[in-house]
């Protein structure tokens, strides 16, 4: 939907749920808010397949947009190699994102694909990660036909140069690792517990001789804790030493290693229980710590780079006509043809005489340029009306855009120093500092004491608790943030956020709202009759702003008008004869009024209708919804600033909300904007960048924080740290407030377990530091900062309302 | 050898047997996708239509 519209009834589209505006649409008593969702509709139901209807209500998405998914690439057959997964001389196998997928009704109609096509052996959906794997009959289908008949139920494929690239496997191995470490400790942990029971419990003289038995169970039990589950712990440790630097998991560590070594010496020598249960608790509650921070949103993609927008074949013309290439393989020189609807892959030079190309995903601009014969084109615009045939001059991995990820912004490390590891620099040597005091100590007054009250101060330091406070905090505030649409690529970005204080925004598609416009009539009311001449002559024009002005009268009844002649003058407007009266709608020198307005807040279509002047539509660009407030808010705290692609025509409206002082550069060019945020950190400012479209990927790559901002979440957005969605635009404020204040939740949980340290302590460095003591202590830090983080982020953000 | 050993000795390997069902579902890819199931076994196949066997490859 272009614009908004009073809705005379209240009909919803019985697929989509629209609103059903537009002429209305019947088929057996059900309404349609277009002919897209009444073909689906019809498809399902003559297979049978009206199911789909009955798990959730309006299960379909809107089919009322411009679609142009062609797939005739797929016939060629290097670049369904790419794609496939299997395939032999009867079957093949294919894995295929779809972002539309939704609902229990999207798995169910895609799981039932085979009886729309009997070729297809089966299907089976991913959830997660928005994909489906389809098994099919080769002799009888292809992955052409695939492709097209998903198109038209509604689920249209993304396949693009990336796919190819990863060839559908994405890499899992991580959780899982994770998973099973995470199994392995809490399968011991139990068993250690109910072994160690009996010690704690005092064990009659009869049963002395199990108790050594348990012991030894225990000790080997704990073996895979230490060298499997906890193995990274002493693998990231002996990482940061060697760069001279103390991390968290060194007092982590040590203190596992003295735990595990004193525990092996007491129960070999036969003198005590060890401290098996505490140590193997540790370990499991740190992993459950990291599992639970590290929440990952599987249908999003946070490192897209240019392949992901880039179509994998394109039609090239060879001899005896066009074929579909890949588009690796396209060189300087060749002929392409690119239809409605298709991106351009690589710079190139026009051939024919005019083509629309609406840059959208590289400026965020709507609006299509027009472009004459023998311009120069860059890739990444997508062609809007009529085909048309270019010349390549550059290859893709070499053009404008694309040369952007040679910059060494996207090669840089991340090299971030965590909270928690500056805290534990100090931490460590204290530790350590204490437990040799209090080992000399002893071994002044009580030799024997020394070793057992040496291990007990390294043992009861070890800072689980002080650990545990910053994964469970952020893993709060990434589910809150998450129920609110705003999507963090992971639990480092929450704390680099804590730093930010400037916060720069591009414009178009990032404050404005590129979907939506602003349009109006001005002047004299046109008559029924003239609006509906109007129609006539803008549904043959493909120009963007034709549209606009054709969604503004789409309430209009039609008419037995005709169109007699039509013409579309580039970069003037369109003449139109309609019945014998002639149409003029474009610039104001071309229905004769002169130079055009000096006005460029705006975009004009002046109208003229036989020989009579007849006034002007208006279309402007709409800002997002609470822009205002939100600017006020941040402008508070932090500085602005602007780095907008386009012309400094909006300037004027621009600074009429943002501070007086806020810098606003307009006109930038994709590395002018990574220049710009790489001048403001150079003076020692923590930038945020919220953009959205490839233009701003540099920009979002260098800033402290990148944050894109999208309409659909799954499909299009440049590499970045954060994706919020548009809707969540109007919260901005309180996310960053809601991230700012979790820093005093990470220093109240970090002050509770330095307490239970000390309590410890002073119990280790008296020498009555008992396994029993330990084995309740440590998990009873660990578990009241989980419960303390937890309930802290949630009252916060009730308190933001988040 | 004494009940008690025994029945820890039973307690644990039972216990093993399921760590070792806990692990063979994490590495055939049970946990990757932890919606879809849920909502596959409500799905009520009408009478006529059969379905072919899938293959069963995890797509791991």
């Amino acid at each position: 939907m272009l614009l908004q519209q009073d809705v005379s009834t209240n009909a919803k589209c019985y697929h989509c749920g629209d609103a059903c505006v537009e002429d209305r649409i019947v088929l057996d008593d059900k309404q349609f808010c277009c002919n897209g969702c009444k073909t689906v509709f019809e498809v399902l139901n003559d297979n049978d397949l009206c199911d789909y209807y009955s798990f959730e209500a309006t299960p379909g998405l809107s089919q009322n947009k411009e679609r142009a998914a062609l797939f005739d690439f797929l016939d060629n057959t290097d670049v369904c190699k790419q794609l496939l997964e299997y395939a032999d001389s009867e079957q093949e196998r294919v894995t295929l994102s779809i972002p539309n997928i939704h609902c229990s009704s999207c798995i169910w109609l895609l799981e039932h694909l085979t009886r729309l096509a009997p070729a297809v052996i089966s299907s089976t959906t991913d959830f997660g990660q928005r994909k489906l794997t389809v098994s099919y009959h080769t002799d009888q289908y292809s992955l052409r036909d695939l492709a097209e008949l998903l198109d038209r139920i509604g689920y249209t494929p993304v396949i693009n140069l990336e796919q190819a690239d990863e060839h559908g496997t994405r890499a899992k191995t991580f959780n899982k690792t994770l998973l099973i470490k995470l199994g392995i400790a809490g399968f011991c942990f139990g068993n250690v517990m109910l072994l160690s029971f009996p010690d704690y419990l005092g064990i009659s003289t009869l049963e002395q001789s199990y108790q050594q038995t348990f012991r030894w169970l225990n000790l080997f039990l704990s073996i895979p804790v230490v060298f499997y589950a906890g193995s990274e712990y002493f693998v990231s440790a002996y990482k940061s030493l060697a760069q001279r630097f103390a991390n968290i998991d060194v007092p982590i560590a040590i203190g596992v290693s003295v735990l595990f070594l004193r525990s092996v010496y007491e129960v070999v020598s036969g003198i005590g229980p060890g401290y098996f249960d505490s140590l193997v608790g540790l370990i499991f509650f740190l992993l459950i710590g990291k599992w639970f921070q590290n929440r990952t949103y599987e249908a999003l993609s946070f490192d897209r780079d240019y392949k992901s927008y880039f179509p994998l074949a394109i039609q090239t013309k060879r001899e005896g006509g066009f074929v579909s290439i890949a588009v690796q393989e396209i060189k300087k020189g060749d002929e392409v043809l690119i239809r409605n609807g298709e991106l351009i892959p690589a710079d190139a030079i026009l051939i024919d005489s005019k083509a629309y190309i609406d840059y959208s995903f590289v400026t965020g601009e709507s609006a299509a340029v027009e472009k004459a014969k023998g311009q120069y084109v860059y890739a990444g615009g997508k062609l809007s009306g009529k085909q048309g045939r270019f010349i390549v001059q550059k290859p893709v991995s070499q053009s404008y855009l694309t040369s952007l990820w040679n910059n060494e912004a996207f090669t840089r490390k991340d090299q971030h120093e965590k909270l928690v590891d500056q805290i534990s620099q100090y931490f460590t040597l204290i530790i350590i500092a204490i437990s040799v005091v209090a080992a000399v100590y002893w071994q002044l007054t009580d030799p024997s004491k020394t070793w057992l009250v040496f291990c007990s101060v390294l043992i009861v330091a070890c800072p689980c608790a002080l650990a545990l406070s910053t994964p469970f905090t952020t893993g709060s505030i990434l589910r809150v943030l998450g129920r609110n649409k705003i999507y963090l690529k992971n639990a480092d970005v929450v704390e680099r956020l804590q730093k930010i204080d400037t916060i720069v925004f591009d414009k178009t598609g990032t404050i404005t709202n590129v979907s939506e416009k602003d349009i109006c009539f001005e002047g004299e009311e046109l008559t029924l009759a003239e609006q509906q001449m109007i129609i006539i002559a803008v549904s043959s024009s493909t120009h963007p702003l034709s549209r606009f002005v054709k969604s503004l009268l789409s309430n209009v009844e039609a008419s037995d008008y005709s169109l007699e002649s039509f013409e579309e003058r580039v970069g003037a407007g369109i003449l139109a004869q309609v019945s014998g009266v002639t149409v003029k709608l474009g610039s104001a020198a071309f229905v004769g009024l002169g130079a055009s307005s000096t006005d460029h807040s705006a975009s004009f279509v002046y109208l003229r209708i036989g020989s009579n002047y007849r006034g002007r539509f208006v279309v402007k660009n709409v800002y997002r919804k609470g822009l205002k407030s939100v600017i006020a808010l941040l402008g508070k705290k932090f500085k602005l600033g602007i780095l907008s692609g386009d012309s400094d025509v909006e300037r004027k409206n621009l600074s009429s909300f943002f501070p007086k002082t806020t810098p606003m550069l307009f006109s930038q060019k994709p590395d002018d904007k990574l220049n710009a945020i790489k001048e403001m950190q150079a003076v020692g400012q923590s930038v945020m960048m919220v953009g959205d479209g490839l233009n701003d990927a540099g920009a979002l790559k260098q800033s402290d924080v990148g944050v894109a901002v999208t309409e659909d979440v799954s499909t299009f957005s440049p590499a970045c740290d954060a994706i919020m969605h548009a809707d969540a635009f109007s919260q901005f404020d309180n996310f960053i407030k809601l991230i700012k204040r979790s820093k005093y939740v990470v220093y109240t949980s970090f002050a509770l377990s330095l307490l239970y340290n000390v309590v410890g302590l002073s119990v280790a460095v008296s020498g009555w530091l008992t396994p029993l003591f330990a084995a309740i202590l440590m998990p009873l830090s660990s578990i009241s900062v989980v419960v303390l983080t937890t309930l802290l982020v949630k009252f916060i953000s009730l308190k933001l309302k988040l | 050898m004494s009940v008690i050993l025994v029945l820890i000795i039973t307690s644990i390997v039972v216990a093993v047997l399921f760590l070792g069902a806990f692990l063979w579902a994490v590495k055939s890819g049970q946990y990757d996708d932890t919606y879809s199931p849920s909502v596959r076994m409500l799905f009520e196949e009408k009478g006529k239509v059969k379905k072919d066997s899938p293959p069963a490859e995890p797509t791991d």
